[in-house]
Order: structure tokens, then C-alpha cells, then sequence
């Protein structure tokens, strides 16, 4: 299995065909739940209006977790079975992370300026969240920092798995701490307390986010293909 | 525009008075997504053409490499 898609050949193949259909389900997804979240989704009967903040704040940090979840096991891959693909997937994840990140963390402030009072609280789910935004920012700075590609890669892989550990951290904060954040109500035991006009919206938005993770994913890995390719030809023509 | 429409358009845009915070955070949602997108696609456009130029610069010299260069 992980031999077939260790060819970048077959890979670059593969992921041509893939691409249309991620960039189609992306917009049909985001399209559908837009609309749900902000034409038929009703208002919050605490929250009012600006409950609808929370069709992009919460994907965007489900997609921070599943981003750095993903880097850490292409991470792990790459230290242990040396797959040609998987350095590239981890260096390729980070920046749409950092992405999600940052956009969780915008959003969350615009909904707190009118909910909490404040723009930014020191608790323990907002706090490690900010270190989650900078454990992208250290990755992306170590997998480039070395003029060889492969030193930085294995330093970037082993700061991703260390970094990892604040993963379930940011998940059960709000369980394990008193947070102005509020509990999870999607993924819980016990399922979901959410209604499902609500939840409706969340999780098109949610697949909508997904699917635009794995588009630009792969868009990201053909091109540093090519470019392990370009330098690869550069090299033949120095010492050819 | 008749006047019950704009007055449920106004309405929507006011977002029950959260307008100033629920707008930016869709704005900031799009503005990111889509310049990570257009970023990323640009660069692939970048290195395809790299790739072509390097190839047909080796094809003018003979295209002795050209199977090396697809391994």
C-alpha cells in the first residue's frame, strides 16, 4: 500500500485526477453550508446572531488539530520508514495548518469581543492553541533552515512529534481547566447536544474545510515534487 | 428594490447588531483560504514551467538525458 504511492511517478498521476474532484466537493460543500449557516440556520437563544461566527471559528480549529495530527503521522513515517512522500506531505500540511490556526484564532477574538467581553483571555484552551500557532511557526523555520533538505526535515520531524503532545492538550482543555471557552457539544460522549440546524451547517463546513485541505495538499506536493525534480536535473547538469 | 426587501436585506447584513463581528470573521475566513489556494497554484504553475523550460533546453542539446530526467 505505502509502496504504491511511494512512486512519485504513480503519485503525481494519481493525485491529477484527484485534484478536480477535491476543488468540486470544496466549493458544492462550502456552498451548501453557507447558506445553511447563514440564511436558514436559526440565531443562538443566548448567543443571538453572532452564534453564526462559529461555521468558520470551529472547522478552522478542528482543521488546526487535524493538520498538525496529520504532519506528526507523515512525521513519523518519515523517520521510520524513510518514505520519499512523506517528508514532502509533512513540509507541504504545515503552512495550510498555520492557516487554519491563525483563522481560528481571528475568529475566536470575534466572537469573544462580543460574548466574553474580550478579545483575548490567558486560559488554557486560547493559550494552547497560540502554541499550537507556533509550533507551525518553528516547524516551517527548522524544516528550511539547513542547505540540506534532508537535515531539515528530520529536525522539523522530530520538533512536529515533540510538539504533538500539546494535541490532546488543546482537545481536553476545557475539560481539565476552568475556561471562559466553552465545552465541546459535536465531539463528545454521548454525541452531539447541538441541534441539527445547526449541526447541519457545521459539519458541511467542516467537509468543506477538509476537502480544501487535501486540494491544496496535493497541490502543494506536485509542486515540490517538481522542484525535488528541477533540483534533481540542476545536479546532473553541474556534475554532468 | 421594494421596501420589505431591503428592509430584510439591511436586516441580515445588521446580523441582529453583530454585523462588526460575524462580516470580518467570514472575510478573514475567505481572504486567507483563498490567497493560500491562489499562492499554492501559482507555484505549481512556477515549477511546471521550470520543468518545461529545463527539458526543452536539454531536448535542443540532443535530448540525450530526457529518460534520466523522467526517473
Amino acid at each position: 500500500m505505502i509502496q504504491r504511492f511511494a512512486n512519485p511517478n504513480r503519485f503525481m498521476r494519481l493525485s491529477a485526477a484527484v485534484v478536480p474532484w477535491m476543488a468540486g466537493a470544496t466549493v458544492i460543500l462550502g456552498a451548501a453550508g453557507l447558506y445553511l449557516g447563514l440564511f436558514q440556520a436559526p440565531a443562538d437563544y443566548q448567543q443571538g446572531e453572532s452564534v453564526r461566527i462559529m461555521y468558520v471559528h470551529v472547522p478552522a480549529a478542528w482543521m488546526a488539530l487535524f493538520c498538525y495530527t496529520s504532519m506528526a503521522a507523515a512525521s513519523a513515517t518519515a523517520l521510520i520508514w524513510k518514505h520519499p512522500l512523506a517528508d514532502l506531505a509533512a513540509r507541504s500540511t504545515a503552512p495550510i495548518g498555520i492557516c487554519f490556526t491563525f483563522l481560528a484564532l481571528i475568529t475566536g477574538s470575534l466572537w469573544g469581543k462580543p460574548m466574553w467581553g474580550t478579545w483575548w483571555v490567558w486560559d488554557a484552551r486560547l493559550t494552547s492553541v497560540l502554541v499550537l500557532f507556533f509550533l507551525y511557526l518553528g516547524y516551517m523555520a527548522l524544516v528550511n533552515a539547513f542547505d540540506d533538505p534532508a537535515r531539515g526535515a528530520k529536525a522539523a520531524a522530530v520538533l512536529a512529534l515533540v510538539g504533538f503532545v500539546n494535541v490532546p492538550i488543546i482537545k481536553f482543555s476545557v475539560d481539565w481547566w476552568n475556561s471562559l471557552h466553552q465545552p465541546a457539544s459535536v465531539l463528545k460522549l454521548g454525541g452531539p447536544s447541538i441541534h441539527p440546524s445547526m449541526l447541519a451547517p457545521l459539519l458541511l463546513m467542516a467537509l468543506a474545510f477538509t476537502t480544501y485541505y487535501f486540494w491544496v495538499l496535493l497541490v502543494r506536493l506536485r509542486a515540490e515534487i517538481l522542484s525535488t525534480k528541477i533540483r534533481a536535473v540542476r545536479l546532473r547538469q553541474v556534475h554532468g | 428594490m421594494d421596501r420589505g426587501v431591503s428592509e430584510s436585506v439591511s436586516a441580515f447584513l445588521d446580523m441582529g447588531g453583530y454585523a462588526a463581528f460575524v462580516w470580518p470573521s467570514y472575510a478573514i475566513t475567505a481572504l486567507v483560504l483563498v490567497g493560500m489556494l491562489v499562492a499554492s497554484l501559482r507555484w505549481l504553475r512556477s515549477t511546471e514551467a521550470a520543468l518545461a523550460a529545463l527539458k526543452a533546453e536539454r531536448g535542443a542539446k540532443g535530448g540525450a538525458g530526457e529518460a534520466a530526467g523522467e526517473a
